[in-house]
């Protein structure tokens, strides 16, 4: 079980009513299994994009995505997605918001209604995970944003996904909170081991979070530098205030206020 | 100080609780007073006195009747929920059908349904049928409108992070879309009966052999007025019923949605 997440030379246009806008340009990214990657860049610069071409909502117009050796040609179905916001059905307990991708995704839906009780079991203990033991049968406005934001990682990962696709999840939350999910992220991640793509605005937390940061340049999008963060693992959130964490963060920032100027 | 205090709290929530009943009734008073004031002619307005004389008079044909315009109300308002949920889902689930159906429903909202009532009595002949199928025609609107809002305004991120997973649209639909509408949908419907109620009563002014409307017409001829007011009153005290019955079935069914914002990060 080897092989990667792999973006080659991918070009991407979106048709509107005014005329094409040229999102992604010869983009190449390369995610090893197991890796947790962060796509950084200035805002409008196709992040987002690059999110539906890897799960398979939009295909490009020339290059090709391969993920773990197969070529994405439709909906991927062995991605979990998760985004700022929590998206949470207001009309489904917690456990149930977790439980919906395995009403629709294969092998899951077919036997979800026969194996309810096994999945409620899973459902429990991811939630145990992230710290929302006991609040499977509450409704998701009686929980917190952070809390919400919990849920909304549960469902992404209860399918089992290889890979997890993050578009700024802690973006709308408060700073405590923010670092908290960071480290809840961080401990999902080394526990059960997918691979994650994470676009963010953040720089901190994509150092503090990533094995790998990409910088993209303002569109149309392509990588500009890929930078290897080589803090070591386990971290902890004392890191943040160590000097090469720091350098790390300004090397990236001085990379982005180039590309933006650009 | 303190004990006079939440004396008066007391009192206002008692007042409150009781202000409509004492706003209708000193409605009623005040009428009766201008009418007996300026002895105002029966005949140009009854005053509640006698309108209540005539409701005790002409219990039986006001209930007989009565009955006909709820039946006819509600036969039309069922016929518009079911076409109109039907509708809506049908407008709400695909940009082209919205935008090719639009125009043409508006179109079909402006034109007075009043002015649609003798074509149906040409058609159906007098009786109870013009009357049901007029407030079929007059009630749907809203309901499609708002089913088709509801589907319309789904998050494009659930969408995706479903279709990510291989949902099809009818998935998306049954899991995400039609639960969504329900809040738009109970909110339309009390708009929709009382829409309803006005086409029924409508169409029997113009042609009917029963109903509220039919009984208005005819006491107006006969130059009834006391009994054509109480048929006034019949018609507000059904308004009411059914308003009331309706927003209770939409603060029951659909309690987590006046709780949460439908956007999340509450």
């Amino acid at each position: 079980m080897t092989g990667s997440v792999d973006i080659g030379n991918v070009t991407l246009t979106y048709r509107g009513a005014g005329g094409g806008v040229l999102a992604l340009k010869d983009t190449r990214l390369n995610v090893r299994r197991g890796e947790f990657a962060a796509v950084v860049g200035p805002s409008g610069c196709g992040k987002s994009s690059l999110m539906k071409l890897v799960t398979g909502l939009v295909s490009p117009d020339s290059g090709e995505i391969v993920i773990f050796g197969d070529k994405v040609r439709g909906p991927v179905k062995i991605a979990g997605m998760a985004f700022q916001n929590p998206n949470l059905l207001p009309w489904r307990k917690v456990i149930n918001n977790v439980l919906l991708p395995l009403e629709i995704v294969e092998p899951h839906r077919r036997k979800f209604r026969r194996e309810k009780a096994h999945y409620r079991e899973q459902a429990e203990a991811l939630l145990k995970t992230v710290g929302l033991e006991g609040f499977s049968e509450r409704f998701p406005w009686e929980l917190s944003g952070g809390m919400q934001q919990r849920v909304s990682l549960c469902r992404a990962l209860i399918h089992q996904p290889t890979l997890l696709m993050l578009d700024e999840p802690f973006a709308a939350l408060d700073a405590f909170t923010r670092e908290e999910l960071w480290c809840v992220l961080r401990d999902l991640w080394q526990k059960l081991g997918f691979t994650v793509i994470l676009v963010t605005h953040d720089l901190r937390e994509a150092t503090f979070l990533a094995d790998n940061i990409h910088v993209m340049s303002a569109r149309p999008g392509h990588i500009v530098l890929t930078k290897r963060i080589d803090l070591p693992r386990p971290r902890d959130l004392d890191i943040c205030f160590e000097p090469h964490f720091t350098d790390i963060v300004h090397e990236l920032r001085a990379k982005i206020a180039e590309v933006r100027k650009a | 100080m303190t004990a006079h205090a939440s004396l008066g709290v007391a009192m206002n929530i008692t007042l409150e609780r009781f202000s409509p009943w004492l706003f209708t009734i000193g409605m009623f008073v005040l009428w009766e007073l201008v009418c007996r004031i300026f002895n105002i002619d029966t005949f140009v307005l009854p005053a509640p006195v006698q309108i209540f004389q005539a409701i005790g008079q002409y219990a039986l044909p006001l209930a007989k009747n009565s009955f006909v315009t709820l039946w006819t109300t509600l036969a039309g308002f069922a016929l518009a929920v079911a076409f109109g949920i039907v509708l809506g889902i049908i407008v709400g689930w695909s940009r082209t059908i919205y935008r090719g159906l639009y125009p043409v429903m508006i179109g079909f909202n402006s034109i007075p349904k009043v002015a649609v009532v003798p074509i149906l009595i040409i058609w159906f002949g007098i009786g109870v049928v013009p009357a049901v199928l007029t407030a079929f025609l007059i009630s749907f609107f809203p309901i499609v409108v708002n089913v088709a809002t509801g589907l319309a305004t789904m998050e494009p991120e659930l969408e995706d992070v479903l279709r990510a997973l291989g949902a099809r649209k009818l998935d998306i639909m049954l899991k995400v879309g039609i639960p969504r509408t329900q809040p738009y949908l109970f909110g339309s419907l009390k708009i929709a009966i009382t829409l309803a109620f006005v086409g029924a009563v409508m169409s029997e002014t113009i042609g009917a052999n029963s109903g509220l409307g039919h009984l208005m017409v005819q006491a107006g001829s006969n130059f009834q007025m006391p009994l054509v007011f109480a048929c006034l009153m019949a018609l507000a005290v059904e308004g009411i019923v059914m308003y009331a019955v309706f927003a209770y079935v939409e603060a029951y069914f659909t309690g987590w949605a006046f709780r949460s914002s439908m956007s999340a990060a509450a």
